[in-house]
């Protein structure tokens, strides 16, 4: 089976000051996604997740440009597509749910209104049979009355049902796509998951691939099938969810999992040294290694590539067969 | 109990709604009602609960921002609503907050100097140097140099503003800290790093912490005893081993269901309960909890279950027990 997506070496740069000045929000990543698979794309603020799924779409702000790779959605390339053609593949085949469901939802149109507008564009429906696809797709994720629901405003809704109009605009052209950017951070506990059953039952019933954008490893554990953890624009440990909680490869991957706390664990937490890196100022060689406690000579001038472990990919050195063991410092 | 810092009876704190542009009066909101709990020196209680349950309104009549509409707030044995004068300072000075948002609960105007300083400046008759010596040495107590404090807050990163203000709430002498969600903000690598301080300067300088959030895990890891909250009621404490062990009352079992597994091959967790929070204003009749709740029976839309003896230590308010 092909995969639905597939990304390789993508690179986008924020350009400041003429050019003078560049970020490299993300730096040669690839995944690839089939369908009715969910990956998850791990890391904290500004370590390029969100940059890389508005590059897939085409979304970028102003001054970001892609400098590099290939987006591959179901074979065509989207890179080179105009704005005009990718508007019929966003909302379509490919749909985005983000963060802050008031922020995607217009305050002065009606729930119907909204809710109908990717079926009115991109499938022509018209009339009944417009109001029956928006009646079928609040059912679909359990909007309660939803022919009284759709004649309201955004504002007369919780939290939660907003984020569900999101979600049913997501599903309303049918794609084969989702990218869900930190969909729950605003909700409730008990109401994040109700959404994040929601979602699983959806892609069951229609076989569409996810990617789950989150810096909550709690919701990968739940969610995905695999996990990609991006750290300083680069994706540096790629593998199926089981084999990275059981052998994470990456001290960074490693570090992340024990600082999560657990329930009925007290022990104190494993706090990683340092804060986010600044993308402006990177240091040399591996992005990691000032907060690395494994961190060899050649971390802080090399940057390492890619190895190959037993289905999962990692960029460290310390996974590198030619590594001597008496390297290491202190 | 001698060591009881903070002892709260029968709290209630009641907004009346109003409606429409002259302000009908249209119900009443009970934001807190009827909340008893303590916390111990050198302890720390969680309280849970989703938004709406009441918990921020409850740290708002601690921190004396409101006023209760009924029940007691007993500090070292003393009511705070009798507080006058030096007394009330002197209680000012002792219960401290840090607010959930590094990024806008420190004035962005302010070097961190006066941020720390301010509180000692109100509080004490020391001299600039003498604050300046202090304030040095609290930014060395929560991780930082001493010689950050002249820069301003855009300087540091959110972990770091969540230490100054963590700084600014231990420059007085500082008894009992109102957490209310700090780390909620913060990135994951940063969390862990600020809860390992708050545990490490609770163990070296004996302060109590109410911590307040959302997250089972991260409410449980730091605390010695939590209440859960749902509408503006506990129903049900315990100690944190004795609650995670064995939730009791069909809301926390429910919190527990809703909580993210740890590792891919938890076992997958109950479906989430269903439904919402239901608004304040017009409260389910009986047990508060009963439109959401699994296990309802005839009674508990009748009769409201008062708090009882739990198995294993606490207290737990439903019908099923």
């Amino acid at each position: 089976m092909n995969p639905v997506l597939e990304v390789s070496d993508l690179r986008t740069h924020f350009f400041a000051f003429g050019g003078t000045r560049v970020v490299k929000a993300v730096d040669g990543v690839s995944f690839d996604l089939r369908a009715g698979e969910t990956l998850g794309l791990v890391g904290e603020s500004g370590s390029g997740k969100t940059t890389t799924c508005l590059s897939i779409v085409g979304l970028l702000p102003r001054g970001a440009r892609i400098v590099g790779g290939s987006v591959r959605f179901e074979g065509e390339e989207l890179t080179t597509k105009s704005q005009r053609q990718l508007r019929r593949i966003r909302g379509r085949q490919i749909a985005v749910i983000l963060q802050d469901p008031m922020a995607s939802l217009n305050p002065l149109f009606t729930i119907f209104r909204q809710v109908a507008e990717p079926a009115f564009f991109h499938k022509q429906l018209r009339g009944r049979s417009l109001r029956e696809r928006v009646h079928q797709l609040l059912r679909a994720v359990r909007i309660p009355s939803p022919e009284w629901r759709m004649r309201e405003y955004p504002h007369q809704m919780s939290g939660g049902m907003r984020q569900r109009i999101v979600g049913a605009i997501a599903l309303a052209g049918g794609p084969r796509l989702v990218i869900a950017d930190e969909p729950t951070t605003n909700l409730d506990v008990t109401i994040q998951a109700q959404y994040l059953d929601l979602l699983k039952d959806i892609q069951k019933e229609t076989g569409v691939a996810l990617i789950f954008v989150t810096h909550n490893l709690g919701i990968v554990a739940k969610m995905c099938d695999r996990v990609a953890v991006m750290y300083a624009g680069k994706i540096v440990e790629q593998a199926p969810v089981r084999e990275l909680w059981n052998a994470p490869r990456h001290p960074y991957t490693r570090a992340l999992l024990g600082s999560m706390p657990k329930l009925g664990n007290k022990e104190p937490l494993y706090s990683i040294p340092g804060q986010p890196p600044n993308l402006a100022t990177l240091p040399a060689g591996c992005p990691f290694h000032p907060r690395c406690s494994e961190a060899l000579d050649r971390c802080a001038t090399e940057a390492p590539g890619e190895f190959h472990r037993d289905g999962g990919v990692a960029r460290c050195w310390l996974l590198d067969g030619k590594t001597e063991a008496g390297a290491r410092r202190g | 109990m001698a060591d009881l810092v903070l002892e709260v009876r029968g709290l209630k704190k009641h907004f009346s709604g109003r409606q429409g542009l002259f302000g009908r009066a249209a119900g009443v909101v009970k934001a807190v009602d009827g909340v008893d709990f303590a916390v111990r020196q050198g302890e720390t209680l969680g309280i849970i609960g989703e938004s709406g349950c009441g918990k921020t309104t409850t740290s708002k009549l601690i921190l004396l921002q409101e006023t209760p509409t009924e029940g007691s707030i007993a500090f070292e044995g003393r009511d705070v609503a009798d507080l006058r004068g030096a007394d009330l300072m002197a209680y000012r000075r002792a219960v401290q907050v840090v607010f959930q948002d590094p990024f806008s609960s420190l004035s962005p105007r302010m070097r961190v100097v006066d941020i720390i300083g301010e509180p000692l400046e109100i509080h004490t008759d020391l001299s600039r140097a003498a604050i300046r010596e202090r304030v040095g040495a609290v930014l060395e107590l929560v991780g930082l140099a001493a010689d950050m404090a002249p820069l301003f807050p855009h300087e540091f990163s959110g972990g770091q503003r969540q230490r100054i203000a963590i700084a600014r709430a231990l420059a007085t002498d500082t008894r009992l800290i109102v957490l209310d969600e700090p780390v909620s903000a913060l990135d994951v690598s940063v969390r862990a790093q600020i809860i390992n301080q708050l545990e490490h300067l609770q163990r070296a300088l004996g302060v109590s912490y109410l911590f307040i959030g959302h997250d089972l895990a991260t409410v449980a890891h730091i605390s010695h005893r939590i209440a859960v909250m749902y509408l503006g009621k506990i129903v049900e404490t315990a100690e944190s081993d004795a609650l995670c062990a064995r939730p009791m009352h069909p809301y926390t079992k429910a919190l527990f269901a809703a909580a993210l597994p740890s590792h891919p091959d938890d076992p997958p967790q109950e479906r989430a309960i269903a439904g919402e929070v239901p608004s304040a204003m017009n409260l389910p009749s009986g047990c508060r909890f009963h439109p959401r709740c699994p296990m309802a029976m005839p009674q508990c839309s009748e009769i409201e279950p008062a708090l009882r003896a739990r198995d294993g230590g606490g207290l737990v308010a439903c019908h099923l027990y």
